[in-house]
């Protein structure tokens, strides 16, 4: 049983069994109110779960792309309750879930073929893209290299063969799905995603070229 | 008895406001670990804290810090009686790390979480002092860095601090920032200010105390201002490159850091005498500054003034400190704070618990 945290877009906490699917799940889509809520999914997860702490074998931690101020609440709470109960971190890409949800039931991951373009909100105008050439022959999504990162009308230009994908745009990102891909990746023996957030921007600071003058 | 058997509640304190990963771990009164990440190299080329690398060096430093406290500690995470974190005042994305993992780490261990007014932490941190003092009350306090300049009153840790003033502008430590970038020397401002100022003369050049004016006194008695001796010290130095002269570095360093010390201590001192409260508590980083704390030693003596300073390591933002108020709530039977509440930046100094 997996506890899973997602904060790449709204908030989404999730206790997840690979037996039994995801059995509680909280989730919200506002943007901006990440720290005051994730405290208390996770409390009412655990305890609609019914789930003891120490049953748990670990928490997934979505990575992103998302927006860096709400992305990084949900990673510092993931470690933050890992390292309280004890237990491992796993880290899953926040699209490949959105994937893995769209190609089939979290339940009863489902074979594909078709190509599909994950699209979300990276604010400031711009969009987050994760391209699929569909799923292995266990469900699980295969992204075509890493996340991007660019303004809405670049996408046809920044997604290689654009138009043989379908798109789909999400606006949130749900943590049972993680959970259960998490579950999934771990049986098949698939790689976790990196220990480091999918910010995809560099912090927006410039070096300036010294002090103005004032007179 | 040794320190982690001391009496008092076992609390883990988190601290994320500015550019310090600060975890702390007190039990009562007593100091068991002060862990201290700072991001502040990273900061350095761009002579300032830069708030989104703060909060991403927070991500990073997190779990280590608050391994590395247990540690120093000789606890185990699990012993803890309460975790405490800072809500506020503070960088909103950088204060959203903390309370996020506090939040989480309050949940897996199933321990009550006590949201922490930073400030307030500021002036708790004197109750940790080992040399058998007591933090006397009431007392005005000053809390100097580069993130805040407040001016207070506090009559009680827990239930009753006053915001007399602030800094209408930039921080104190901030102007030292500020002012050291434009003669030149690296960033933080505060001890390069201090190295330059070595043999230089402070009543070289007298720039202006900001809000001593009688016109200002009225509105911002206890208030600061800092960007208008900035542009002074700017206007000076240009003037003085401009007629092809050699700019005094150290009579600058010397004047500049004096104007500063001085409007601090005398606002501080006027609070302590118009109040009747003959004790001032000295906070914040800036506090490290040799000149600051000389002439408040100097101006206090003078007054009969009580002048407390703790520990350089604990006036400097930290993670015990806020273990430290979260201890005292706890002491005088206040709940915990629940798992509700917000990073909110603006926190005022009233809100002592989040
Ligand atoms: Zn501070």
């Amino acid at each position: 049983m997996l506890l899973a945290i997602d904060t790449s877009a709204g908030t989404s906490v999730a206790v997840v069994d690979r037996d039994r699917g995801i059995i509680a799940e909280r989730a919200s889509a506002d943007t901006r109110g990440h720290a005051e809520i994730i405290g208390t999914y996770i409390d009412e997860c655990l305890r609609e779960s019914g789930v003891a702490i120490a049953a748990l074998s670990g928490v997934v931690a979505g990575m992103g792309p998302g927006p860096f101020t709400g992305l990084r609440v949900g990673i510092a709470a993931a470690r933050a309750f890992a390292l309280g109960a004890g237990k491992p971190v796993v880290r899953v890409v926040s699209h490949d879930a959105i994937a893995f949800a769209e190609y089939g039931s979290v339940q009863r991951p489902a074979s594909s073929t078709e190509p599909l373009l994950v699209v979300t909100d990276a604010r400031r105008r711009e969009v987050y893209w994760s391209a699929y050439e569909g799923t292995d022959a266990a469900g699980l999504p295969q992204r075509v290299g890493p996340a991007g990162l660019c303004v809405p009308a670049d996408l046809e230009r920044a997604v290689p063969d654009y138009s043989r994908y379908r798109r789909l745009d999400a606006s949130t990102v749900s943590a049972g799905a993680m959970g259960m891909l998490a579950e999934a990746l771990f049986v098949a023996g698939e790689p976790f995603a990196d220990a480091q957030p999918l910010y995809l921007r560099s912090p927006d600071v410039t070096v300036s070229a010294g002090p103005k003058r004032v007179s | 008895m040794s320190d982690a058997q001391a009496p008092g509640p076992l609390v883990l304190g988190i601290e994320t406001s500015c550019d310090e990963t600060g975890i702390g771990i007190v039990r009562g009164t007593t100091l068991l670990a002060n862990v201290i990440s700072s991001s502040m190299d990273e900061h350095a080329r761009y002579g300032g804290v830069v708030p989104e690398i703060a909060a991403r060096a927070h991500l990073d430093a997190l779990e280590p810090a608050i391994t590395a406290a247990v540690a120093e500690a000789g606890i185990h995470l699990t012993d803890v009686d309460a975790i405490a974190v800072t809500s506020g005042p503070g960088l909103a994305g950088a204060l959203m790390v903390g309370v996020g993992a506090a939040k989480a780490l309050a949940v897996a261990l199933d321990k009550p979480l006590y949201a922490v007014n930073h400030l307030v932490g500021h002036v708790g941190a004197d109750v940790l002092r080992d040399d058998g003092t007591e933090l006397e009350l009431p007392t005005v306090a000053l809390l100097v860095s580069g993130g805040h300049t407040s001016l207070l009153l506090v009559r009680d840790l827990v239930t009753d601090v006053e915001l007399l003033g602030e800094t209408i502008d930039d921080a104190a430590g901030e102007a030292f920032d500020k002012v050291a970038r434009l003669l030149g020397l690296p960033y933080p401002g505060g001890p390069e200010i201090d190295r330059a100022a070595v043999g230089g003369d402070p009543g070289a050049i007298r720039f202006p105390r900001g809000l001593s004016h009688q016109k200002d006194m009225a509105a911002h008695r206890y208030d600061f201002s800092f960007s208008g001796l900035k542009t002074a010290v700017a206007r000076w130095v240009e003037q003085k490159r401009d007629s092809g002269d050699e700019v005094p570095l150290a009579d600058v360093a010397a004047s500049f850091r004096e104007a500063v010390a001085d409007i601090l201590i005398t606002k501080a001192v006027a609070a302590c005498r118009d109040l009747g409260v003959p004790r001032l508590l000295l906070g914040g980083g800036v506090v490290a500054n040799a000149r600051v704390r000389q002439l408040a030693q100097e101006r206090c003596d003078a007054e009969g003034i009580a002048l407390r300073i703790p520990p350089l390591s604990l006036c400097t933002d930290n993670g015990a400190m806020i273990a430290a108020i979260a201890s005292q709530l706890i002491a005088a039977g206040h709940p915990p704070s629940g798992l509700a509440f917000s990073a909110d930046s603006t926190l005022p100094v009233t809100t002592i618990q989040g």
